[in-house]
């Protein structure tokens, strides 16, 4: 799994994506950091670990997810699309992929409580789940705000036996829930390991998270030679908040020049409209949650509040990688307005019994979007189930009646 | 002579920090403020840039921070408000501390031009790597005669303790009990010892203790082993807590109360 070769788009003995990456952060989290950062790969390595982490992904996850050709999709848009299925995963996401390997990291480190933030609360799920798991005690922070908008979400952890607290500083949503979770992590420096969602924070967050990722593209090599006769897409189709189901869906792709990389960022209401989380279209280089990256800010370095209908995508930035994959021009990024996603997640529900969640609907609104010709091949990776946004969906239901 | 480096080798013990954070409570109130702090007897003074997202701060600094923000201040508007204080009788060491990111934005050489030309004499910027700082940092903050603080926790190791120690100057920020600022810590044995392993370890810079410390009990608590403590939290409290015509007098109460001892 390991490219030896030095690729621009991996992470550097230092840390770094080019010029992205590092770890910014204060003391108080070095020793922590640090003992990550000198152990993840060796952990990850011993055979003992893949073992287990790959007898979970099948038996408990229920991987290898389908790659299923979407023939009627097909038809409408005028390409070939195949539709990674992470809303297969035991939690409806892909974010268990995750969450399954960093406790057995945090197992073999000996760490005996988990904290971890959440957005639209599936990557809280996915870490109640895997301490329920486990047997080890869960604390997720999540935004007050979040928490009135994804209710089923928060009772789900709370039934799994997860500690939910409300994060009411700043905008109380995914930015400052992780604010939360790193101070708790800086306040219980010993025992506790922070299992962070997405393809962010200090090294070696986003590369160890990318990697447990990595099986998505590992899985569409196979199912893709299998369907087709070729290993590689023309496209691959990705949602990007932080950006790990894109981290995943990419991974195996980034030195394939020819694999064209698609990031759909959330437009919320408009990219100059000021509600919005589209980071590359808004954003500059800055350093937030411990590493330099892509962040909306303003002039003064503050970071500003972001937009989206989507809970899983109302983040101020992206993963260290997705900002080299941007600024070397690797990946494309094209932003999709909340009515953009809407129209997608009812034109997949129609046409192919999937309901998708609004964040992976951010992907599908590219389809349109990218030109693709009808004898090349796209692969969009679904990344999560649209149960949980029912609520918003219900509230759309006439306009597309 | 950095001003840093001439209170340290005249004052050895009992050193009292304070710090407080600009445009807090009100945008103008950073130099009265710091006046009243100078003529209170605080040794040195640490003037918070305010931030969006200050994780290693509680929640006591981070209200602070964000009314400051609300009330408009940047980066910018705290040197114009520094402009011309030396010129105006404020002798007492300053430094700033914030994060990283509105320092980078606001341009690194810029801010440390800024800083020589209001005088201030020393940064804390938590989140800035040792290694990031070594690389792209040292010469020029040291050109600009700019000394930098380091912070170490109880977890910190011992040989990591020297490598921040032979990188920082100014002194060494000594972060009482794992948390972020304002927590209560109970300046227990375990405290004790962690102050007296890092005495032990015969450190080049003066050492200061912050985080917890807000009476005289703590301070001379966290002063026994050190050069002397940082309050931040309790003096936000008090700032919160008292009106615009009171405050000079709190505060001069606040020092005095906190360092019974002292003779100015």
């Amino acid at each position: 799994m390991t490219t030896e070769t030095a690729s621009p788009y991996r992470v550097d003995t230092s840390g770094y994506y080019g010029p992205f990456g590092g770890a910014y952060v204060p003391e108080m989290l070095y020793p922590n950091v640090a003992e990550l950062r000198d152990n993840y790969l060796r952990l990850i390595d011993e055979p003992g670990f893949q073992r287990e982490f790959q007898q979970l992904l099948a038996d408990y996850v229920g991987r290898p997810t389908p790659l299923f050709l979407a023939k009627r999709l097909s038809a409408e848009i005028g390409t070939t699309v195949y539709l990674k299925r992470e809303d297969l995963c035991h939690t409806g996401a892909h974010k268990i992929n995750n969450t399954i390997g960093q406790i057995l990291v945090a197992q073999r480190l000996g760490k005996r409580r988990i904290v971890a933030e959440t957005g639209a609360g599936q990557h809280g799920v996915a870490t109640a789940t895997v301490c329920a798991l486990m047997g080890l005690e869960c604390i997720v922070y999540m935004g007050a705000i979040d928490m009135e908008r994804q209710k089923p979400n928060v009772d789900r952890m709370r039934m799994l036996g997860a500690q939910v607290v409300p994060a009411r500083s700043g905008s109380q949503t995914l930015k400052d829930a992780t604010n939360e979770a790193m101070r708790h992590w800086i306040s219980n420096p010993t025992d506790t390991h922070y299992i962070i969602g997405s393809v962010v924070g200090p090294h070696p967050y986003p590369d160890m998270v990318a990697r447990f990722q990595s099986v998505i593209s590992a899985e569409i090599i196979s199912q893709l030679l299998a369907h087709t006769g070729r290993a590689t897409p023309d496209y691959v189709l990705a949602c990007v908040g932080g950006g790990s189901n894109a981290a995943g869906a990419f991974y195996h792709y980034l030195d394939e020049p020819q694999v064209r990389l698609v990031a759909a960022e959330a437009a919320g209401q408009g990219v100059d409209t000021g509600h919005s989380a589209a980071t590359t279209a808004l954003g500059k280089p800055g350093i937030l949650h411990g590493s330099s990256t892509i962040l909306m800010q303003t002039e003064d370095g503050q970071v500003t509040e972001p937009y989206s209908i989507s809970a899983g995508l109302d983040y101020p930035g992206i993963g260290p990688q997705h900002a080299q994959l941007f600024a070397t021009g690797r990946a494309e990024f094209i932003s999709i307005t909340d009515r953009q996603a809407l129209d997608a997640a009812f034109q997949l529900s129609r046409l192919e019994g999937i309901i998708p969640a609004l964040e992976t609907a951010h992907a599908l609104a590219c389809l349109p979007l990218i030109k693709a010709k009808p004898d090349e091949v796209v692969v969009v990776c679904l990344s999560g189930r649209g149960d949980k946004d029912l609520a918003t969906y219900t509230k759309h239901l006439e306009e597309y009646a | 002579m950095n001003r840093l480096t001439n209170l340290f080798q005249h004052k050895t013990a009992d050193v009292l920090n304070v710090y407080f954070t600009a445009g807090f409570p009100a945008l103008h109130d950073t130099v009265p403020i710091l006046r009243s702090l100078q003529d209170a007897g605080a040794d040195l003074v640490e003037i918070g840039m305010p931030y969006s997202d200050p994780v290693a701060d509680g929640e006591t600094i981070q209200k602070s921070n964000q009314q400051a923000l609300d009330n408009g201040m940047t980066v910018g508007k705290l040197f114009e408000q520094l402009q011309d204080i030396r010129q105006q009788g404020i002798t007492v060491p300053i430094l700033l501390m914030g994060y990283l990111n509105p320092v980078v934005q606001y341009g690194v050489e810029r801010f440390c031009q800024q800083c020589q030309a209001v005088g201030v004499d020393g940064v804390i910027l938590p989140d800035m790597p040792l290694e990031v700082f070594e690389r792209e940092y040292k010469a020029l903050f040291a050109r600009h005669g700019l000394q930098t603080v380091f912070l170490v926790t109880p977890q910190t190791a011992p040989a990591r303790v020297q490598q921040l120690d032979a990188a920082a100057d100014g002194f060494i920020y000594l972060v009482a009990a794992a948390g972020t600022t304002g927590l209560q810590t109970n300046m227990n044995a375990d405290v004790d010892a962690y102050l007296q392993r890092i005495k032990a370890l015969g450190l080049r810079n003066p050492t200061l203790v912050g985080f917890g410390i807000s009476d005289a009990a703590s301070f001379r608590a966290a002063s026994r082993h050190t050069t002397g403590a940082i309050i931040g939290s309790a003096f936000i409290r008090l700032l919160q807590s008292t009106s615009a015509e009171q405050r000079d007098a709190a505060i001069r109460e606040f020092v005095a109360g906190v360092r019974p001892l002292q003779v100015a």
